[in-house]
This record gives structure tokens, sequence and C-alpha cells, in this order.
């Protein structure tokens, strides 16, 4: 049985006795899970690969949904209402809930138009409105002064950790509630990693957070609370400072004590 | 003899073999370039460009006939094949994906590449100008198009293709509708390649000879009604060129001259693009 604790704060998204099955298998990716995402709080989920992180944040906007045939079980409540049911609005839950990929995604175009790109969707128009959301994003994101004199670059021309902070300014400019993170400094070096990661804690202002990490060095640094994955199982949710320390579970202490994974 | 001079050895003989065929083949390739050039540069004048075809021996001949009949034949087959591929390969790549139909549609549109050019001008012959009863050039077009497009469809699929699925999973993710993702991510991302796709397919009807022979036929005299038999530069030099008339001749060279240069600029332009997409 997993140990899965009570979070004293409001939760910004409820999973209940939830399941993800891809299309084909039989088996679930992610088994029967039960946990709470705290409100502007930075969720990390950890685990050795394989055990189902990326299936279940991808569950949270229902990107599965992009890919025929891949089934949901049980309930993921946000705002009140059960997310994966049919007449879930996608365009509007992704607005609300947008994601960071492991890969930046710089879009093919120039650095102003990515930023502008989430907005424009929703059909602002208005030129000065768009500049200063931009100007405002970038800022946040704290890349505004590397690009500013370059906004009508190709943003393909950023490096690696630049266009990571464009991804999170692009995804901050709507102004989401809740955000996923998917390894998002995997592909980056120590003093990028170290960038974002500092951005990521002073956006919990204003966001709900959940971050898939394979470091739980990264996980302890940034995390409120922790959920650790095994085999498709949630083993174990707990505040990120117990956890490292007097982890309930003992398949938890052994993975964060480097016997497996 | 060690292990490491034979492998050397080996290497210089297979490297030497290797480089003798590549020169053969550029060897080949420009002293037709450098015939081409010198009788066709020889026959180019201006008359070549404002007068229309004449009997042999007359001085006021030229091939405006024909520029003017390939311009049209050439670009009517791309205004309807460009759009019907492009939107093909978009439908195989970001709708059909994987299903039978899509599969179906790639086999066949392969079988339909290595085709030989002049069974497509005969199936033409039998369904478009039989039943009209007379040549023309929307028959040229429409045999045209179907070469092309083939090329098209499968390029804009194989191009769309590499555009990374992470990158329209962001689009996703930012809220975006299915056809703004394609519009606005997926076709930017394989603009460079999708065009390349497009001179591509024109350079290899420009060339086509065979197929209009049962459908534009020809016309020794301009005509712009597309309903009626019309030159075309392939056709015409052909026929120019099989004459037994010295000045007939010598336009033959000029028009394989003008299509050459034009199907090599295309090329050329099309690795540009390609070129310029991997430098970025
Ligand atoms: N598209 C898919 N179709 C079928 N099975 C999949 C698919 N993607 C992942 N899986 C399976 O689901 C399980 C969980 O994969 P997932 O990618 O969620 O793991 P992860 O914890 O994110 O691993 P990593 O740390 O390596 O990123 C794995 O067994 C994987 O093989
Ligand atoms: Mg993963």
């Amino acid at each position: 049985m997993a140990t899965i604790i009570n979070i004293k704060e409001e939760s910004v998204l409820d999973v209940k006795d939830f399941q993800f099955t891809y299309a084909g298998n039989d088996a679930p990716s992610v088994n029967k899970t039960t946990m709470p995402i705290a409100k502007n709080s930075i969720t990390a989920l950890i685990g050795p690969s394989g055990c189902g992180k990326t299936t279940l944040l991808r569950c949270f906007n229902r990107m599965h949904d992009l890919y025929p045939d891949n089934r949901y079980d049980g309930e993921i409540l946000f705002k009140g209402r059960n997310i994966l049911q049919a007449k879930e609005d996608l365009i509007n839950l992704r607005i609300q809930i947008g994601m960071i990929f492991q890969k930046p995604t710089a879009f093919p175009m120039s650095i102003f138009d990515n930023i502008a790109y989430g907005m424009r969707l929703q059909g602002m128009k208005n030129k000065t409105e768009l500049q200063d959301r931009v100007e405002k994003a970038l800022k946040d994101a704290a890349i505004w002064k590397e690009v500013k004199d370059r906004l009508k670059a190709d943003a393909n021309g950023l490096s690696g950790g630049q266009q990571q902070r464009l991804c999170i300014a692009r995804a901050i400019a709507v102004e989401p509630e809740v955000l996923l993170f998917d390894e998002p400094t995997s592909a980056l070096d120590p003093i990028s990693t170290a960038g974002i990661e500092e951005l990521v804690v002073e956006l919990k202002d204003r966001v709900s957070i959940i971050i898939v990490t394979h470091n739980m060095q990264q996980a302890a640094r940034v995390s409120d609370y922790t959920g650790f994955m095994y085999l498709g199982d949630l083993i174990e949710l707990g505040k990120t400072e117990d956890m490292f320390v007097t982890p309930k579970e003992k398949l938890t202490e052994e993975y964060i004590t480097g016997k497996f994974g | 003899m060690t292990h490491t001079t034979k492998r050397i050895i080996m290497n210089n003989i297979v490297m030497t073999l290797s480089t003798i065929s590549a020169v053969i083949g550029m060897g080949f390739l420009f002293w037709i370039l450098g015939i081409l050039v010198i009788n066709g540069v020889d026959a180019l004048t201006w008359t070549i460009f404002s007068q229309e075809g004449a009997p042999p021996g007359y001085e006021n001949s030229g091939l405006k006939h024909a520029l003017i009949g390939q311009l049209l034949i050439v670009g009517a087959a791309t205004v309807v094949g460009v759009p019907l591929g492009i939107l093909a390969g978009t439908y195989l790549s970001e709708y059909g994906q994987k299903a039978k139909l899509a599969e179906t549609i790639r086999d066949i549109s392969d079988i339909m590449m290595s085709a030989p050019s002049i069974v497509i001008g005969a199936f033409v012959y039998a369904v478009v100008v039989a039943p009209m009863g007379h040549f023309s050039g929307w028959a040229g077009s429409i045999a045209l198009t179907i070469i092309m497009l083939p090329i098209i469809l499968r390029t804009t699929d194989d191009m769309l293709n590499l555009v990374p699925s992470t990158l329209r999973e962001a689009a996703f993710a930012l809220g975006a509708p299915k056809y703004k993702v394609i519009i606005q991510v997926v076709y930017r991302g394989a603009k460079a390649g999708i065009l390349t796709g497009i001179l591509l397919g024109v350079a290899r009807v420009a060339g086509e000879t065979a197929p209009l022979l049962f459908t534009s036929f020809n016309d020794n005299f301009l005509n712009t009604d597309m309903n009626e038999p019309m030159a075309s530069l392939t056709v015409t030099m052909y026929n120019y060129a099989t004459s037994p008339y010295e000045d007939w001749q010598k336009l033959g060279w000029a028009a394989a001259f003008i299509l050459s240069m034009f199907i090599l600029t295309l090329n050329i332009l099309g690795k540009l693009f390609l070129l310029k997409k991997k430098g970025r």
C-alpha cells in the first residue's frame, strides 16, 4: 500500500483512482493512483527510468489524446470537474495547464513570434499589448536582457539553455494555472540548469508546478512535495524534506539511497 | 605484410576505383553540357524569342510558340499539382499516419513515380483526348499533373515527417487547434524541404516529351487556347531535331539549350534551399 500524505495547502489537481493504459497495451502504465497536487507549490515526480513519470505528467493536459486509442480511467479533478471526461475542452484545458518538454521546442519563427504564439492563438491582436506581454514574459523567464536586441531573430539561433527559458516564457505568457515540466534540464549544462531551477522556484508564487526529474538533488533543491514512482505505481508522496530524510516506504528508501535505479 | 599495410593498400585501391568512376560520370555530364552549350549558344538569336515557327528555309523562324506553350502547359500542371500534392502529403503525414489508407496511397504513389511517363500519356490519351476528339493543351497539363503529383506528395509527406513530434506537441500544449499546428508550426518547419520538392517536381515534368506527344501534340504556330493542340519545347525539339533541315535542327539545339538551362536552374535552386536549411 502506498503512503500518500495529506497536504495542508489547498490542492489544484486531485488524482483519484486514476489509471492510464497506452493503446495496444494490456497492462496500464500508471496503476490505480490517488494523489493531490498542492496549489502554488512544486511537486516533483521521481523514480527509475520507465516507471511512468512522463506518462502520468502527460495525463494532466491530456497530451495522450494526440495519439489514438490511449485509455484513461478514474478521475483527475481540476476546478471541481473531472478533466478526463469526453466533453472536456482540450484547447481550454491546455491553456490553463501548460507544459515544458525535455528538449527545448522553439518554433521555427522569431523570438517575438514564439512568445506571442499562445496569446495570438487566444485572439490577442493589439500590437502594444502583445509587445508588453512578450516583454513581461521574457523578463519573468530571466531571458529579456539576452534577447531584447534581437527579438526578430530566429529563435533557433539561441543556445539550448536560452531556448528552454524561451519555452518557459512562452508558456507563462498565457498565464496558466499549472505548469508541467518533463525533465526540463536534462539536456542542459550545469549553469543553465541552475538558472532554470531558480526560475521554477520563482514561478511558484503564480503557478502550481509538477516537475519530473531523474535528478534527486534537483527534486530536493526545488520541490515542496515529492512523489516516488516505481513500475507504474505511486509508492509514496510526502513533503520533500521528510521524503529524503525519513522515507516511510522501504522501496523509497532503497531508491534514494541508490540501492537501485 | 602487416595487417595495417594491407588495409592501406586496399583502401587506396578502392579510393582510386571510385575516383575514376566519379571522373568518368562527370566527364560524360560535362561532355553533354559542352556540346549543348556550344550548339545551343550558337543557335541562340533574338528571333528565337520573337518569332513563331515557320516552314524550313524561312529566315524569321523562332520558338516563341513553343516557349509560350510550354509555359502554359507546365504552368497549369503546377497550379493544380502543387496544392493537390501538398494537401495529399499533409493528409498522409498529419492525419493518415500509419493507417491502412495512408500506407496504400504511399505505395500507389511510389508505383506511379516509377511508371514510364509514356504510359501516363497513353492513359490521358484514352480518357481525355479520345473522348474530346482532338489533342489539347489541357490534356498535356493533365498528364504532367499526374506525373508531378506523386513527387510532391511524397516529398511533402517525408518533409513533414522530419518535423519533430515534440514541436507539434509544444504547439498543442499551448492550446493550438490541429489545423493551426499544421499551418503555423509544421509547414514552417518543413518549408525549405517542401519548396525543394516543388522545384524538383516542376523540373521533372518540364523535361517530359512522351506524354505530351499523346496529349498536347504540337502546333507550329502560336496558340494560347488550351483547348487546342499546343506546342511545347520538348515536342518541338523532337520534331526539329529529327528533321532533315539544317535551320530546323539549329532551332532544335536552341530549344534543348533553353530547356536544359531552365531545368538546371530549378535543380540548383532546389539544392540551395536544402543547403540553406541545413546551414541554419
Ligand atoms: N507511446 C507509448 N506506447 C506504449 N507504451 C509506452 C509509450 N510510452 C511509454 N510507454 C511505456 O510506459 C512505461 C512508462 O514510460 P514513461 O515514459 O512514462 O517512463 P518515465 O518514468 O518517464 O521514464 P524516463 O525516466 O526514462 O523518462 C514504460 O514501460 C514505457 O515502455
Ligand atoms: Mg520520461
